[in-house]
């Protein structure tokens, strides 16, 4: 017993060690300090991904700098930390990052024990199966008693588990901490089958396969998987800049706005668009930001479609389509909260 | 006792006592208290500010999720584990996995250690330069390197599982792992278990009885022979009355992989290799130092004694090397059963592993580290006790 109240005692001085956040208190100290310290993946193409020289790329790292941009109209107020799958938990709530933008799926048990809040969903995806063409399997329902390859700690490794017992499959992990090692050891042929979400097998089949026509991505997408930035619990207010911040670049989608046309806009008289582009006065006050917020993040970052183009779309080596991603007016889910 | 005294003294004289610093007695009680203070307000502080924080991003607390079902896949369980089962069962599985490896890579390490140890002190100038090559080169390489290759070895040298290597019938060597045939389920086999140990238990009444004998009589008994027979033919004797069963169950390929027999997977293997060979070059150090620091002229003296080289060794040699040997040797093996954690790098599933995927389904890092932490002291003090009765028990009796 003794042993876990010194271990608990260890463990707190992590927690313990940072102040608890207070409404307005996260705003307030991103501004004093000068930047967004952002928690991203330690590696993932197309939605955090570190460049030769350190720079970083993706659609999960663009978001963590459009809520820079929001708070100081300049994308290279962010610092990056790159997260391990486990490591990201206790860095967002410890304090050490003020934001997640980690591809991380927005569960029950994260939105309560945990102790987050989930921006809206900047990218729908779902968990599949790759698997090497030498197989000739055409279906995950055929992959009984394979054995996988799958990161730990992530939704992903639970979902793999669900599937195969709601199947009356049986199948044999084999878990291991870095997405790195885990595609090394499939592509060595130490598993038959690679799970993770579907964009990211995408981006792996892309970036790591020796020859990406030898795999296979099975059409079975097994979960849901809303992949949303996340701040930590009791700072309401700058989860309200989080949140906004998604939004207005998926409104500006829907209004047609993009960082090209933008100044265009500036002198519309529609009043949905003025609010947005802080014409007509209210919003930026409200969220405790300049009222050129959302025109900066537009303007800097692009609308949600730039950014998902430039990251993840068709022209991109992860080449996927919008999909479900595409704006509610296209058939897709992406529907942004009216700004007033 | 006499400072006690001087201080029940001085207390009860208002003369002697003062409240002044200048009275060590009273300097030395103020110090401790101050000190002590200290450290129980900082783990207060400490305690107290973690669990406000806690509360106040509403993040759950507590023990309870060991009940709740884990909903994740373990590759490797010693005891029965289905997703259905609880974090807590889950939690034991990785224990014992990390037991598993601990015990069978302590005793490889101390068998390679000592081999090691006594070749470096061969006169055979090329055994004794091996042995410096493999003590130079094993422990200047860090630990999760070494993982790494043996896990490369493996998943990288072999070939698929469908066109695994087959050196013995039943035997397959592939990227998956080995597989082998073993005996077929049957109640047997745990009878000759509970047999095994009724043999050892009545090998140890055999020895003492027999030591017993010789002191008061004179006269030896073959106490080994007898203890072997005895912990050997017990087993075997259950064995025959239990039918002598004899079917195996051979690993055949089936869909993705073998089916039956049993696996020693790349990743066992690898920890196992990786943990054992790195250790071993620490050991074989222990090993040699302990047999360098038992002068020749004991060995000597032993002889001129009269003594044959046997009981020489086992009575004049080995209790002096081993008094040298046996404490920095549990440091070794302290040293292996920590380095398992490292499992989680090549997808071992150790405790370290389980706790890590449980804190991140349930996001209590806080009683996941407290669990890893008070896993891995009890298994080290295990460890430690053990070797220090050994320590004990062996230790050179001076009189």
């Amino acid at each position: 017993m003794k042993s876990g109240l010194l271990a608990a005692a260890a463990a707190a001085m992590v927690i313990g060690a940072v102040s608890g956040a207070q409404a307005g208190a996260t705003l307030d100290a991103v501004k004093a300090k000068g930047f967004v310290q952002c928690g991203v993946n330690t590696g993932l193409a197309g939605f955090s991904n570190p460049d030769s020289s350190g720079n970083w790329s993706g659609l999960d790292a663009d978001y963590c700098r459009a809520v820079a941009v929001a708070l100081f109209n300049d994308p290279t107020k962010v610092k990056f930390t790159p997260l391990s799958a486990q490591q990201r938990f206790p860095a967002i709530q410890s304090g050490e990052v003020d934001m997640l933008s980690r591809n991380t799926t927005a569960t029950l048990t994260r939105d309560t024990s945990v102790g987050l809040n989930f921006a809206p969903v900047t990218f729908y995806d779902g968990q599949g199966f790759m698997v090497s063409n030498k197989l000739g399997v055409k279906s995950a329902k055929e992959l009984n008693g394979a054995t996988v390859c799958v990161q730990s700690g992530t939704t992903t490794e639970l979902n793999l588990a669900d599937y195969f017992r709601a199947n009356n499959m049986s199948y044999n992990p084999v878990v291991i901490e870095s997405q790195d090692e885990v595609n090394a050891a499939f592509f060595a042929g130490r598993c038959d089958v690679l799970t993770t979400d579907a964009s990211g097998l995408a981006g792996v089949r892309a970036s790591v396969a020796p020859n990406p026509a030898d795999y296979t991505i099975l059409p079975e997408i097994i979960s849901k998987e809303p992949l949303a930035p996340a701040v930590r619990h009791g700072d309401e207010q700058w989860y309200d800049i989080v949140k906004w911040v998604v939004y207005a670049t998926i409104d500006a989608e829907e209004k047609g706005i993009t960082s090209k046309n933008l100044d265009q806009f500036l002198n519309s008289q529609n009043p949905d668009v003025q609010r947005l582009l802080g014409t007509s006065a209210g919003m930026g006050k409200a969220l405790g930001l300049d009222e050129k917020w959302a025109y900066n993040v537009i303007k800097t970052m692009g609308n949600y479609g730039e950014i998902f183009e430039r990251n993840v779309g068709a022209n991109t080596p992860l080449k996927l389509a919008r999909g479900v991603n595409a704006l509610w007016t296209n058939g897709g889910l992406q529907y942004a909260q009216p700004l007033r | 006792m006499s400072s006690d005294a001087q201080d029940s003294r001085r207390g009860s004289s208002p003369g002697g006592f003062t409240f002044s610093l200048s009275d060590p007695t009273f300097r030395a009680a103020v110090y401790q208290i101050l000190v002590i203070g200290a450290v129980v307000a900082l783990g207060w502080y400490l305690i107290s500010n973690t669990l406000e924080n806690l509360a106040r991003q509403a993040i759950a607390t507590g023990f309870d999720f060991l009940e709740r079902e884990a909903s994740f896949g373990i590759g490797e369980h010693m005891i029965d584990y289905a997703p259905s089962d609880s974090y807590g069962r889950a939690f034991l599985v990785g224990v014992l996995n990390t037991l598993k490896v601990s015990i069978i890579g302590i005793v490889i390490a101390t068998i390679l250690g000592t081999l090691i140890g006594i070749a470096r002190l061969s006169s055979n100038w090329l055994v004794a330069k091996l042995a410096s090559v493999y003590v130079e080169t094993i422990r200047n390489i860090p630990p999760l390197l070494q993982l790494f290759f043996w896990y490369a070895v493996v998943t990288e040298t072999m070939p698929a599982v469908r066109q695994a290597l087959n050196p013995l019938p039943g035997v397959y060597l592939s990227q998956r792992g080995m597989w082998i045939p073993v005996p077929s389920a049957d109640p047997v086999w745990a009878y000759m278990g509970y047999a095994l140990l009724a043999g050892i238990v009545l090998a140890f009444v055999i020895r003492r009885w027999a030591a017993a004998r010789q002191a008061r009589t004179g006269q030896p008994f073959p106490a080994g022979w007898a203890s072997l027979g005895v912990i050997l033919g017990l087993p075997l004797a259950v064995y025959i009355a239990g039918g002598a069963p004899t079917a195996l169950d051979v690993p055949e390929l089936a869909g993705f992989n073998f089916r039956g027999g049993q696996n020693v997977s790349p990743e066992f293997f690898a920890i196992l290799m990786g943990l054992a060979v790195y250790t071993a070059a620490f050991i074989a150090e222990v090993v040699r130092s302990g047999i360098v620091a038992v002068n020749w002229g004991q060995t000597e003296a032993a002889r001129a004694l009269g003594l044959p080289s046997g009981p020489t060794l086992r009575l004049v040699v080995l209790p002096q090397a081993l008094r040298v040997i046996v404490p920095p040797l549990t440091s070794q093996y302290l040293n292996l059963a920590k380095n398992t954690s490292l499992a989680l790098a090549i997808g071992y599933p150790d405790l370290v592993s389980i706790a890590n995927t449980t804190i991140n389904q349930t996001g209590q890092s806080i009683e996941g580290v407290a669990l890893i932490m008070g896993s891995f002291l009890t298994i080290s003090l295990s460890i430690s006790l053990f070797m220090n009765w050994y320590n004990k028990r062996i230790a050179l009796v001076e009189r």
